[in-house]
């Protein structure tokens, strides 16, 4: 999919340069289209909860997820210090021999899906009809595909996750890495190294929605259009290496990542290494529960062009480094059973990504260039009625704050999106997870649609169960 | 069927006591009280799948457990300030709670707000009869800690073997001793003796004065009796300077000062 979507920016690239402006815009447009629906197919991959923890230690899944795959402040303690409880049974020579520590979690459904500015032949079949925009509506069953999830202790202190995605034609890797916890006898030295998600909170890993639209964080992988940014936010998996630190009961969390330029499991684009920092503190308020707030921010460097072998790109070769930067804050709000995920970004591209010009030809850099801004943010709602019910509402939202080239239309990108659903779980165990779930989002992305540049509405209805053993 | 029907009718009576004295049942903590109400489903949550519903320690993961979860129903706890045979402090169930049990399926739940942990406690309390019929014990008063020396260390040693603790613990404290495999707790189930060598924490805690404190009031529910009436304070803590250095992390003759008895 990075290929693709390589080979469709530097298609845009190359045609800036003969196309008029009219032109230019709608080329970029379906490139935004493209890319945010590449986006959606990759991000909503199902996330962790580990059933295999649970049987390990039989707790229940309510011992470490709020609703699964949601967690709570004791699982997020037990994530922080590798998959382990410190009570002395965490290392595998506790477990019978047969224990192996592996998940499966699948997600079966009924969805719908209603695309409100596709832009489709006018006579279905016949590609020199001409395009037309037109509302396109699907629906029937579906499987996503399967997360293996195998996680645990090596030995004692020493933990490890891999994390296979497999789907219909295909499979990649979500997570795989290994973790020396405790360090020099600290909570607050342990290394992580290999893929893994970054470390935030509001873990898109673990979100509660499933649906096309709404069952990801639009914030954590936002490209403003036009740009050729490799990096496509903080809800990457890249490669790399975190040192991360908590205190006993992980109220206060710091984590510091060096990873690779790029994501995913490939070869990382370039030779240069991003670096991403997170902080956050817990506190209780009464019978409230624990508040958090947290900030954290990613510097990095995209290359704007590679070398290259009769044209074609040499993967890893990435040059013409310029950097970017994604900063925010994010809070965790809990008044008893309703809680508030809140979280605000404001990102930045150099002018050379933001216009996906090479950096050796700034001559190609239209008039009135710079680099893209924007601020965004969330607020997801809960309210856990029992561990077997959840409810969830979320609203989710992008403004573009400076774009790339005055040819963009100022409000092209911005984004508004919402979703409400609950999850139900029949039954409570120390083996397995069931969710009925049902879910209705849509998603507004701003003068997208693709040839009339006026808003694109999208929706999604899923109803289905999720269950992992 | 006549053990089903005893098994029902038990879980009827228990489910009646629950309901008579769960209502009214509270804890104190540090200035805080506890609700039994909010504590139940907290319990419901985190703690039911090994305590079970009922609180009688057989929860669905119990079977797989060793040690087994406790039976709150017998108001029987290992780790108190208070002398055996008595009911521990809201503050000892609080600890418990928070620092977990080393070496056992039960974890430390200080991630758990401090008064998610004292509702607990308020509803843990409910399970037995005893929380309404008794007051706890009245914790025992830990005299000055002696610096633990050489001469401390050998004579607790002496100690140690004088009144036979090696039988369970072993020569080494490795929990091998002859009578290890033939030792049971009050239940009837298993169970071994500590490996005073293995990990970084005893039972109920690591510092000196928990030591003092297990040793003198013993552990109810296990073999490990209190050792109030066999030996006087300097001879307590001449053991628990033993003990200590039997440690694999290299506490020996440094061992921990800080009372860490009680946990924030």
């Amino acid at each position: 999919l990075r290929d693709a979507v390589k080979k469709l920016v530097q298609f845009e690239s190359d045609a800036r340069v003969d196309v008029s402006k009219r032109t230019l815009a709608a080329v970029i447009r379906v490139s935004a289209l493209v890319v945010m629906l590449l986006v959606a197919l990759t991000a909503t991959k199902p996330a962790a909860a580990v059933p295999a923890f649970a049987r390990k230690y039989g707790l229940p899944c309510s011992a470490c997820h709020e609703a699964w795959p949601k967690l709570s402040t004791f699982g997020q303690n037990f994530r922080d210090n590798g998959y382990q409880l410190g009570n002395d049974r965490d290392s595998p020579v506790y477990q019978q021999p047969a224990y192996f520590p592996i998940a499966f979690r699948v997600v079966p459904n009924w969805h719908r899906e209603s695309n409100g500015a596709r832009a489709v032949d006018s006579v279905p079949g016949d590609s020199k009809s001409g395009l037309v925009e037109r509302e396109v509506n699907t629906a029937g069953f579906t499987f996503g595909g399967i997360d293996v999830i195998s996680a645990g202790t090596l030995y004692k202190n020493i933990s490890f996750m891999v994390q296979p995605f497999l789907f219909d034609g295909g499979n990649s890797f979500t997570q795989a890495f290994v973790r020396f916890d405790n360090l020099v006898h600290s909570p607050w030295v342990n290394v992580k190294f290999g893929l893994f998600e970054l470390d935030t909170l509001i873990s898109e890993e673990r979100i509660l929605t499933e649906d096309n639209t709404g069952g990801q964080y639009y914030n954590y992988h936002f490209r403003p259009p036009g740009d050729n940014n490799v990096f496509h936010g903080i809800g990457d998996h890249p490669l790399g290496v975190e040192l991360m630190g908590h205190s006993d009961n992980s109220y206060t969390r710091y984590s510091v990542a060096l990873v690779s330029s790029g994501s995913g499991s490939g070869t990382p684009s370039s030779e240069s290494v991003d670096v991403y920092a997170n902080f956050n503190q817990g506190f209780e308020i009464g019978k409230l529960g624990t508040q958090r707030v947290g900030v954290y921010g990613y510097l990095g460097q995209s290359p704007t062009y590679f070398q290259t072998t009769s044209g074609s790109s040499i993967s890893g070769t990435g040059t013409g480094l310029r950097s970017f930067y994604r900063a925010g804050a994010y809070g965790l709000w809990y008044f008893k059973k309703f809680d508030l995920s809140t979280f605000y970004e404001h990102g930045h591209d150099d002018v050379f990504i933001g216009n996906s010009v090479p950096a050796n030809q700034p001559s190609k850099l239209p008039a009135g260039a710079t680099g893209p801004s924007w601020n965004g943010g969330f607020v997801e709602a809960h309210y856990t009625y029992k561990p077997q019910l959840i409810l969830i509402g979320k609203y989710e939202l992008i403004r573009m704050a400076q774009q790339a080239n005055p040819s963009i239309p100022h409000n092209l990108g911005n984004l508004n999106e919402w979703t409400i659903g609950y999850r139900w779980y029949p039954f409570m165990s120390t083996r397995a997870g069931l969710a009925w779930i049902q879910e209705y989002s849509r998603v507004n992305n701003i003068a997208a649609a693709p040839l009339s540049g006026t808003n694109d509405l999208k929706s999604s209805y899923v109803m289905g169960f999720d269950f992992d053993f | 069927m006549s053990a089903r029907r005893n098994t029902l009718f038990g879980a009827a009576i228990m489910s009646l006591l629950v309901a008579i004295t769960g209502a009214a049942q509270e804890s104190h903590v540090d200035g805080m009280v506890g609700d039994a109400k909010s504590g139940k489903e907290q319990y419901q949550r985190y703690c039911m799948y090994c305590h079970g519903k009922f609180g009688d320690g057989r929860g669905e993961s119990a079977a797989y457990l060793d040690p087994k979860p406790r039976d709150f129903t017998k108001a029987v706890f290992k780790c108190r300030s208070t002398p055996t045979g008595t009911l521990p402090t809201d503050q000892d169930l609080y600890d418990t709670i928070s620092r977990g049990i080393h070496a056992s399926g039960m974890p430390s739940w200080k991630p758990l707000t401090k008064q998610q942990r004292v509702d607990l406690v308020a509803y843990i309390k409910t399970f037995s009869v005893r929380f309404k019929e008794e007051q706890p014990g009245t914790p025992i008063q830990i005299p000055p800690e002696p610096a633990s020396t050489r001469e401390s260390v050998k004579r607790g040693a002496e100690t140690f073997d004088n009144l036979n603790c090696w039988s369970c613990h072993g020569r080494e404290g490795r929990g091998n001793g002859p009578n290890a495999i033939t030792l049971t707790d009050s239940k009837g189930y298993p169970i071994t003796p500590f490996d005073l060598t293995s990990g970084t924490s005893f039972k109920c805690g690591s510092s000196d004065q928990t030591l003092f404190r297990d040793l003198t009031n013993g552990l109810d529910g296990t073999p490990m009796p209190s050792f109030t009436d066999a030996m006087k304070p300097d001879q307590i803590w001449d053991v628990v300077h033993y003990i200590q250095t039997l440690r694999v992390d290299g506490h020996k003759l440094t061992a921990q000062k800080k009372d860490t008895t009680k946990t924030p």
